[in-house]
């Protein structure tokens, strides 16, 4: 079991979490965006063998989401910050 | 290669044990292939198989970063069926089922398919009504499947508990006879041996690193081993897909998690077929050797770490104890895990990619293995001809970007 560190509640356990996916991806302009550029937003990830950033939501406490960067191989949490801090 | 037989069997035991030879010849990479397939599970090896066999393009590298048949071919839970909703997912894994039921005379390596049914449980009113409906679906599609009530049900997998008053009761289940279990070993081996003997090279301990383009073409892979010429190059690298495809450059529409499975103590006889729960996420059956094998589901988030957390292994164990009560006490030996790549839809990639040479078969998920003899087949095809197999052609890349999904994913109602 993953031990995450909310930034409002500290450390609690990962089943009182829930992953929200890759972070930073940012909706394209509906005025300009193509097929490809829709294709990418919704379905395309970079699922990296490596450092990933990601959401969480800690559902079973404050309820609030964050960021973090986590190590895809070891599972180690590098950095948790805040959504309006910047990668 | 040596034919086995009930008279090979005898002669061999005769002369002590000493003549048998090797199944497949290991190989060191040559400087140049027409084909070379990255990964050597059992979907790569399949694919080597048909290419040679089929299409007769024998020079052919499968390369394998570990050991042959030590990824999720290794460690998933052998169950094989094809009642799947939608037309074109029945058409691709009923393809499969039907190879499966020659595959051990076509390989002349036991398998050890057997076709023991897979009986999917419905637990309330809206599950029924979904498992109904998949029972209609798939008739029309000339897939077997059928309706039983509880106590049918119950006598089909005596240990199952259908008493009404459990959290989850069992209201009915979804039979499909014709689906069962296989070795998931011997299909790796049987697959190797196979294609060994037709000319094939397996080359074991050898990672690709790298992709050469010249232009929007792949000319050469970089491995552990050194540089690879080649003209096309098949990746079928599960849950590392995303990884092997950004060394061509590529993204692709998968996510890649953990997938957990566990044996007890081996026991007599006991389950005479595969259950599944996909609303309380239990699967479980026998193996020959007497484990129950069951398996659990995924873990939330990205991970390439081969093991799951603790909580999954938790929420699998509670369904089958209350299922099947008779196993509350029964001892787990082992738990593993699988990195599984998972599409958007559920259903997998087959297909071509915007880089020329370079073709993908991936997305299986938690899902791969009843579906090897049938992937290798029609990615085979797709490779040999550049062109996509009938069947396959659903499962382009291209779908994500026309949007026409197949989307197995809401069919099922569950991350399966």
């Amino acid at each position: 079991m993953l031990l995450i560190h909310c930034p409002w509640c500290g450390e609690r356990p990962e089943s009182e979490f829930r992953s929200g996916g890759e972070a930073h991806i940012r909706r394209p302009d509906p005025a300009n965006a193509g097929d490809a550029a829709w294709a990418d937003y919704l379905y395309y990830r970079t699922n990296p063998k490596g450092a990933h950033v990601e959401r969480w939501v800690h559902t079973q406490g404050c309820g609030r989401w964050f960021n973090a960067e986590r190590d895809t191989v070891s599972d180690q949490f590098q950095r948790v910050y805040r959504m309006d801090e910047p990668r | 290669m040596q034919r086995y037989s009930f008279s090979s069997l005898l002669r061999h035991t005769l002369e002590g044990h000493r003549g048998w030879q090797p199944a497949w010849q290991k190989a060191e990479p040559k400087d140049r292939y027409d084909v070379v397939v990255v990964g050597a599970g059992g979907h790569g090896l399949a694919t080597a198989y048909y290419l040679a066999k089929e299409h007769g393009i024998r020079n052919v590298a499968v390369l394998e970063k570990g050991w042959l048949g030590g990824g999720n071919t290794g460690r998933n839970t052998t169950i094989i069926r094809s009642n799947y909703l939608y037309d074109e997912s029945a058409a691709l894994y009923d393809h499969a089922v039907q190879l499966w039921e020659g595959l051990s005379q076509e390989l002349n390596y036991n398998v050890m398919f057997s076709q023991r049914g897979v009986m999917m449980l419905a637990h309330s009113e809206h599950d029924s009504k979904v498992a109904k409906r998949h029972v209609h679906a798939n008739r029309l599609n000339g897939v077997d499947n059928e309706w039983l009530e509880p106590k049918e049900a119950k006598a089909f997998c005596p240990p199952l508990n259908i008493d009404p008053a459990i959290r989850y009761p069992v209201v009915g289940a979804a039979l499909q006879r014709r689906g069962g279990t296989a070795r998931h070993d011997a299909v790796a081996w049987g697959y190797a041996r196979a294609a060994s003997a037709l000319g094939v090279d397996i080359v074991e301990q050898c990672a690709v690193e790298g992709m050469e383009l010249a232009g929007d073409r792949v000319v050469a892979v970089r491995t552990s081993k050194g540089r690879i010429a080649c003209d096309r190059v098949a990746v079928v690298t599960a849950g590392h897909t995303s990884h092997v495809m950004a060394m061509a450059g590529l993204r692709m529409p998968l996510e890649s998690v953990p997938l957990q499975a566990l044996v007890s103590e081996p026991v007599k006889p006991i389950f005479p077929c595969v259950v599944m729960s996909n609303t309380v996420h239990a699967y479980i059956s026998q193996s020959d050797k007497g484990e129950l094998v069951i398996g659990a589901g995924t873990d939330q988030y990205v991970s390439y770490s081969q093991r799951g957390g603790f909580p999954v292994i938790e929420h699998t164990l509670e369904a089958i104890v209350e299922l099947f009560p008779i196993f509350s006490r029964m001892r787990m030996l082992r738990t593993w895990g699988g990195i599984v790549d998972v599409t958007p839809d559920r259903s997998p990639i087959i297909g071509r990619t915007p880089v020329r040479g370079l073709y993908v078969n991936a997305g299986w998920g938690t899902g791969g293995f009843k579906a090897t003899p049938g992937s290798g087949h029609v990615f085979a095809h797709t490779v040999a001809h550049d062109d996509p197999h009938p069947i396959a052609a659903p499962f382009a890349l291209e779908r994500f970007t026309t949007g026409r999904l197949i989307d197995e994913a809401a069919a099922a109602a569950v991350a399966h």
